[in-house]
């Protein structure tokens, strides 16, 4: 039994779990008004005047921070809860295995909701003539950040058997993460920490390295990190769930 | 085909198994009998690679459960405590995910299928969700995914639980029929199922075996020729284990 196969059928088996139930459905619609009623109503899409998507990408961070984490809480707490775990790890799959299957699943199903927000592209294309490479690169850039977000995600709910516990948790943390960019954590950083320290904090920021990407420019940088802090998290998640045998 | 030498499984300051040494060969239908937290469901899952042992060596048809779990877990059928399954699922799209994770491909994953499906009188509810079934259904679609790949052991905790009389009885069939070509473990509380499916009885008490024996080598050891009788004398009470505690 191949890495890569034992991966694929926990990633199907998962992904298939979000359309089995009603959960995909009700998380695509609630995305997909969430996302045109900010933009329309908070972000004034129309009154702007201008053939762009950065107020729609404006709000994807603070969407993402309480539906990430309804997507990722029941990635193993769900498992735990039912005693499927059991089952699971008694499998001839590596720990490592599942854990890649179902954060590729829980990505894959983010992506199809996000997909879904074509018709944004397609109407701003409509009214105007945007610069098509800039929303292309926000879109990579948003995918990247859901993914972040569900690393994290992934990783704290293995720690707990209760999906409420591991959706509130997920959001702070997530929270954490998104706004460490932000004036109001750096000014508290500002008055006493050496500037590396400042930086450092604020390079942590999901906002920082998705406004970078947002402009256009896809910057190895910005991959790195995104790439660095999911491949962290799973790794941390890996260790979490062995050590349930040990436990 | 299993060789359990000086088994340990402690949770904090308690020993849920403490020094078990077992061989079960091809052939053999070996039945655990104890009270409610004996260590028998602790036992099967350091068998199975679920918990590792904090003591002693595990083999399962020659390969080492910690060192090579994967080698181990694929020569293992597992039913654990209570039959956990994916509600979400059909038993049908269950059993195709431990077939695909099971290395079973196209015509070969079929035939498992149709036959673990017979063999466990599943055919009618293929379709229906897990989540839908009875209590005895589920039990057997546990038991289907169990022997879905035809492994050379079968590790059963409580394969009876939760069936009707009929079904018991089909059950029992079942592990006899299998038996010839397999080492099995089941566990139980009905004794009498020790006399219709077991070829040999372990009673286990507070983590130790305190008997060994055929069914009927156990008989013996009561004057009044009944298992009950046996197990009464071999077992602790709870009413004697808070006792000890508190004195």
């Amino acid at each position: 039994m191949s890495f890569w196969n034992s991966t694929y059928a926990v990633f199907r088996r998962e992904f298939e779990g979000y359309f089995a139930t009603p959960l995909a459905y009700v998380f695509i619609v609630i995305f997909l008004l969430a996302m045109g009623s900010f933009t329309f109503y908070f972000g004034q899409f129309y009154e702007t005047g201008r053939a762009e998507l950065d107020v729609f990408f404006g709000f994807h961070p603070w969407l993402y921070l309480f539906l990430i984490p309804a997507i990722s809480m029941r990635l193993w707490a769900e498992e735990q809860k039912s005693g499927t775990i059991e089952l699971l790890l008694t499998l001839p799959i590596s720990v490592a295995a599942a854990v890649i299957g179902k954060f590729f699943a829980a990505w894959a199903f983010a992506g199809v909701a996000l997909f879904l927000t074509f018709p944004m592209w397609v109407s701003v294309n409509y009214l105007g003539s945007p610069d098509n490479g800039v929303i292309f690169a926000s879109y990579i850039g948003s995918l990247l950040m859901a993914g972040g977000y569900l690393a994290i995600g992934s990783c704290l709910s293995a720690l707990t058997n209760n999906q409420v516990i591991a959706f509130v948790v997920t959001v702070v943390v997530c929270f954490m993460f998104t706004i460490s960019g932000h004036d109001l954590v750096l000014g508290f950083f500002q008055s006493w920490a050496p500037l590396t320290l400042v930086d450092a904090v604020s390079s942590f920021s999901f906002l920082t390295h998705f406004a970078a990407i947002m402009k256009g420019v896809i910057d190895l940088r910005d991959l790195v990190f995104f790439g660095s802090l999911i491949s962290l998290f799973l790794f941390i998640n890996v260790i979490v769930v062995d050590q349930k045998r040990a436990g | 085909m299993i060789e359990i030498e000086g088994l340990v499984r402690r949770f904090g300051s308690l020993t849920a198994v403490g020094g078990i040494s077992l061989r079960v060969a091809k052939g053999e239908v070996l039945g655990f009998l104890g009270p409610n937290g004996a260590g028998k469901s602790t036992t099967m899952k350091m068998i199975t690679g679920f918990l590792a042992p904090s003591e002693g060596r595990i083999s399962v048809c020659g390969h080492d459960v910690v060192e090579e779990p994967f080698e181990a877990q694929c020569a293992i059928g597992y039913l654990p405590e209570g039959a956990p399954a994916y509600p979400d699922m059909t038993p049908e799209q269950f059993l195709q995910f431990i077939a695909q994770v099971r290395g079973l491909k196209d015509d070969a994953a079929k035939q498992a299928i149709q036959t673990a499906a017979a063999r466990t009188g599943l055919q009618a509810v293929l379709d229906q969700r897990i989540d839908t079934l009875s209590k005895g259904f589920k039990r057997r679609v546990g038991l289907a995914q169990a022997i879905l790949h035809n492994p050379p052991v079968l590790i059963m905790d409580e394969p009876t639980d939760g069936l009707d009389p009929n079904q018991k009885h089909a059950v029992r069939n079942l592990i006899r029929a299998m038996s010839p070509e397999k080492a099995i473990i089941i566990s139980t509380h009905i004794l009498e199922e020790v006399d219709a499916v077991c070829t040999r009885a372990v009673i286990i008490d507070r983590g130790r075996v305190v008997a060994d024996g055929t069914p009927a080598q156990l008989l013996a050891k009561s004057p009044s020729r009944r298992l009950d009788d046996v197990f009464r004398d071999l077992t602790t009470p709870d009413a004697e284990i808070k006792a000890e505690a508190t004195s």
